[in-house]
């Protein structure tokens, strides 16, 4: 059932590590102009499929499909990068790349890296940190961005920040957007699907379908789904009234 | 017989010098990002079973040395694959294990070589031939790293990110491995076993204060490395001392230069 707007497709996945079962029976498809955010706690293996997605590691059982000639731009959690190798922005974000100046340019106005184009890499802040790692999975001009929690190690206002970037690229670049993240609140209005995961897929659908769904309130509690509730009505504007639902966040 | 720096000898051994430096500073600088220099060590004590097995074969000791120090990287990164050790505890284990084999074989079979010039090196031992193979082996070298300079540097900013962008690290690892091998063979003479590993660090961490590109960090490491090698072998001549010290004193005086320097500099 492979659709014409599928850009990449797992069917029947599995992925077995030391006898124990990491993913199993996955089926995904991301299509053109997706959103789609994986949610799932700790060892849920969600890293894992985006590795057999991204094809390197190669999964027990199943198939993935890729549309011919599709470009992937990844942008991982953090890299930690030591005072030791002397390197500046722009030298990082080009190594090993294709580009042409033209998408350099407009990459760099896109994610707002044109002020530390030259700074060092490793007196960034985080959230300069996350907007040259976006900068350089966007540098190809992909049609499918995968990010693996990329806001994870910002504090609230440099999350919010970060999303409102994906938020604006998402709609100029008319591109798709695969995404493992808790903060779904903050990605509410973008996202066009979750996929819950643990081993397996647990419950999948729009944001507004998932958080009424059984599985999702057994696995982050009623207060994840009530703050989602409260963010769809609210158009994702940060409210201090739910401060205190943080606390629903599993990861570390 | 007094030895004077215009010496056909010494002039081969300067010849010498000038290769390792060419290559040293340029793959000292992965060590040093990579944090890597006990794997380099290692690597340069697995040399002397390659020197004994070399002579013992008839195959002469750069092809020994080649041919050990790889078997010794492959085996580490095999036992590397099990995590269950840390990388320095199973180097600790094959780098004394490879030297303490090595010093049997030299002994058992009453090979006649200087222990003593293995291990510090010597720039008498240096004939025409071995120029014209060092030589050979530094243009390989540089050519291969200017090949695979982009995978090499994203590698070692970050594994992970190499990975998902299709760089295979096994590779990258294998083909550092094979580097730092023919580094060992080429400056085993000049340099010594003991001190190779200096050599490799100590220009590219001179140079780390005086740059802010990593390819300004490899050119300034082999200029470093080519001074070091000059005045080396030069106060070595003088003083009638082994090459090896000679070189690594100078290159450690030119450290301490540039950090002071960077010091007062900052403090400006």
């Amino acid at each position: 059932m492979k659709s014409i707007n599928a850009l990449i497709s797992a069917k029947n996945i599995s992925v077995i590590k030391n006898q124990k079962s990491i993913l199993k029976n996955i089926d995904i498809q991301i299509n053109k102009n997706d959103f789609v955010s994986i949610i799932g706690p700790n060892g849920a293996g969600k890293t894992m499929l985006l590795k057999c997605l991204m094809g390197f590691y190669k999964p027990e059982f199943g198939e993935i499909n890729k549309k011919e000639g599709l470009k992937i731009g990844y942008m991982p959690q953090s890299i930690k990068v030591i005072n030791t190798i002397p390197i500046n922005v722009k030298s990082f974000i080009t190594v090993r790349k294709k580009f042409d100046k033209i998408s350099f340019q407009q990459v760099i106005l896109e994610t707002q890296i044109d002020k530390i184009i030259d700074k060092q890499l490793s007196i960034l802040s985080g959230g300069e940190m996350q907007r040259v790692l976006l900068a350089r999975s966007l540098l190809n001009n992909p049609d499918l961005l995968i990010l693996d929690e990329p806001a994870q190690n910002l504090d609230i206002s440099g999350q919010m920040n970060f999303y409102k970037l994906l938020q604006s690229i998402y709609k100029k670049r008319n591109l798709s957007i695969l995404m493992v993240s808790h903060d779904l609140h903050l990605v509410m209005v973008s996202t066009k699907r979750v996929l819950c995961l643990s081993n397996h897929i647990c419950c999948s659908g729009k944001p507004q379908q998932i958080t009424k769904d059984p599985e999702f309130i057994s696995m982050f509690g009623k207060d994840m789904a009530n703050m989602m509730a409260v963010y769809q009505h609210s158009d994702s504007r940060h409210n201090h009234n739910n401060q205190n639902f943080i606390i629903g966040e599993e990861n570390n | 017989m007094e030895k004077k720096i215009t010496d056909p000898f010494i002039l081969r051994g300067i010849l010498a010098g000038l290769a390792v430096a060419m290559i040293s500073g340029l793959v000292g600088c992965f060590v040093v990002w990579r944090r890597m220099s006990y794997y380099g060590e290692s690597i340069a004590h697995s040399s002397l079973l390659g020197v004994g097995l070399g002579i013992l074969m008839g195959v002469g000791i750069n092809l020994g040395i080649v041919f050990t120090c790889l078997l010794f990287g492959i085996l580490f990164l095999w036992l590397q694959q099990s995590k269950l050790l840390s990388s320095d505890t199973l180097l600790g284990v094959l780098a004394h294990l490879a030297l303490s084999i090595g010093i049997i074989v030299i002994s058992m079979n009453r090979i006649k070589i200087d222990v003593h010039a293995f291990l510090f090196g010597d720039i008498l031992a240096v004939t025409q031939n071995d120029l014209w193979g060092m030589y050979l082996a530094v243009l390989f070298v540089v050519i291969i790293i200017c090949l695979n300079w982009s995978s090499l540097l994203l590698v070692t900013i970050d594994e992970d990110l190499a990975k998902a962008e299709g760089v295979n690290p096994l590779f990258i690892n294998l083909l550092l491995t094979s580097i730092l091998t023919i580094v060992v063979a080429v400056s085993i003479q000049i340099i010594g076993l003991l001190l190779i590993t200096a050599m490799l660090i100590i220009p590219a961490a001179t140079s780390r204060r005086l740059v802010n590109s990593p390819e300004m960090m490899a050119i300034v490491a082999t200029l470093l490395g080519i001074i070091s090698v000059i005045l080396g072998i030069y106060l070595s001549v003088e003083i009638d001392a082994p090459s090896g010290p000679s070189i690594v004193v100078v290159s450690a005086v030119l450290f301490f230069i540039s950090h002071f320097f960077g010091m007062f500099l900052k403090k400006e």
